[in-house]
């Protein structure tokens, strides 16, 4: 055992890890401790269980799949200050889906898919890794393949305009998971949507050729815009309850950063329609395109290769 | 014969908890103690022996908050504590603004320069198309007036300088 020597650290800040016999140093973040472990997790009163755990699911999803959207470009990026940003922000976001998920899942147990018995997988991670595609709530913006580094950029300000704004709002949630999740969220999120604002318009204000694929990325992602503010009944019943802000009140507050933007940049988002529905359906309802499928079968097939598997 | 603890051994025991939870180092930033990050929210021991610490994340998906709980279980255990339960407190969030006096001066002995004052978040942030300024001083040479390289660095906590006198990149630790 060691303990920490003011005096003695000067020469290695490390040297204090190195006499350590316990391992688990060399492998932090590995551990499967509860992300909620001593939060109270009581439900308000007179907030249904089954529709905090979806509307968790929702905000959960949309973080993780942008998460792993993000995560591919390690090592990919234009420059490895971009690439470290990148794993940065996909990190912040598989952060707040820890907890979110970890909430659906403690609100409503049934939601979990079952994993055979001796599992060490956590219930947020069985939710993660063991639900398939129409289980997912995510909307579709944060599903669409990167593309090239203008329309990552252009779906990352995009989403991060709309969750800073619905994050704002959820720090006043009667849930208060959700409302501590928000508030740190916000500060995090402010940091994404500056960056991805901030390349948005060096990208368009810079050559020809950048100028033209940030064009081509808003052609491309700004169908996919509109369903964030497009209210699912869950969503509805929770902002009913004070839980959650209702959807299309962000679409204001949205567009009014968005103006800024494009006012700094010289665009003008398309007059495209939104992507269309399936039968009325959409992310939320866990009616996906087919880019979700092949993303969850990367992020998938190791934990579902080894249910069993630990560190 | 053995009475329950008074009030003033429980409150000793405290006292020893507390030193011996605050000396555990950060594993990302291990010239700073938890105390010194401002992670280490609480301490309290009870009269069974048994200690209750709660820990704050510095960010949501920060990796070293298992190996945190994991050093502070293990440096509590060492010192007699029989029971150790860590809980996760998530409000308050944290802010840079915890970071101690000794916390800042031994980051820039490291090499890395301290956050100043967090930005206040009521209502709506505002966007920011420019970097913020910051008033930093190079960690190695003193000077002022350096580069940001990145606002995301090595750890979500930190972001990217280049001294514009030295030419020494260094990291700065970040305003949240």
């Amino acid at each position: 055992m060691t303990t920490h020597d003011p005096a003695g650290d000067q020469e290695s800040v490390y040297a204090g890890l190195l006499g350590d016999t316990d391992a688990s140093h060399w492998a932090f973040g590995t551990g499967f401790d509860d992300p909620l472990a001593g939060v109270d997790t009581a439900v308000p009163d007179g907030v249904d269980r089954a529709d905090l755990a979806a509307y968790c699911l929702m905000l959960g999803d949309d973080a993780l799949v942008l998460a792993q959207r993000l995560a591919e470009w390690c090592s990919r990026a234009p420059e490895l200050e971009e690439d470290v940003t990148l794993a940065n922000i996909a990190l912040d976001l598989l952060g707040q889906a820890r907890p979110l998920l970890a909430r659906a899942a403690q609100a409503d147990p049934g939601a979990v898919p079952a994993l055979p018995p001796g599992s060490p997988a956590p219930p947020e991670d069985a939710l993660a890794f063991f639900r398939d595609e129409p289980g997912f709530r995510n909307v579709r913006l944060v599903e669409t393949a990167n593309g090239d580094f203008a329309r990552s950029t252009v779906r990352l300000l995009l989403f991060a305009v709309w969750r800073l704004a619905l994050l704002e709002r959820l720090r006043d949630s009667r849930d208060p998971v959700l409302a501590a999740v928000a508030a740190k969220g916000v500060k995090e999120v402010a940091y994404h949507r500056d960056h991805a604002a901030r390349w948005t318009v060096v990208l368009a204000r810079g050559t020809e050729e950048s100028a033209r694929r940030v064009r081509a990325a808003l052609e491309a992602v700004w169908p996919y815009h509109d369903e964030l503010f497009q209210s699912h009944p869950v969503e509805r019943r929770v902002a009913a309850a004070g839980v959650g802000p209702a959807p299309e009140d962000l679409r204001a507050p949205c567009a009014a950063v968005l103006g800024e933007v494009w006012a700094a940049a010289g665009l003008a988002p398309p007059e495209v329609p939104g992507l269309a529905r399936v039968g009325g359906r959409a992310g939320r309802d866990g009616v996906h395109t087919e880019e979700l499928g092949r993303l969850l079968a990367e992020m998938q097939s190791v934990a579902r290769a080894h249910p069993l598997g630990s560190w | 014969m053995s009475a329950a603890p008074g009030p003033a051994a429980v409150a000793a025991a405290t006292a020893r908890a507390r030193r011996a939870a605050a000396a555990v180092t950060d594993p990302e930033l291990p010239m700073l103690t938890l105390a010194d990050l401002g992670v280490l929210r609480e301490v309290s021991a009870d009269a069974e022996g048994g200690v209750d610490v709660a820990l704050t994340p510095t960010y949501s998906g920060c990796p070293a908050m298992a190996a945190m709980r994991a050093d502070v279980v293990r440096a509590l255990k060492a010192a007699g504590f029989a029971e150790v339960r860590v809980r996760t407190a998530l409000h308050p969030p944290w802010t840079s603004d915890w970071i101690t006096e000794r916390g800042r001066r031994r980051l820039a002995e490291h090499g890395i320069s301290p956050p100043g004052p967090a930005p206040r978040h009521g209502g709506p942030v505002p966007l920011s198309l420019v970097p913020r300024r910051r008033a930093l001083r190079c960690p190695r040479c003193g000077a002022g007036g350096a580069e940001l390289t990145s606002e995301f660095g090595a750890t979500a906590c930190r972001a990217l300088y280049r001294c514009a006198a030295c030419g020494e990149p260094f990291e700065h630790v970040k305003e949240i």
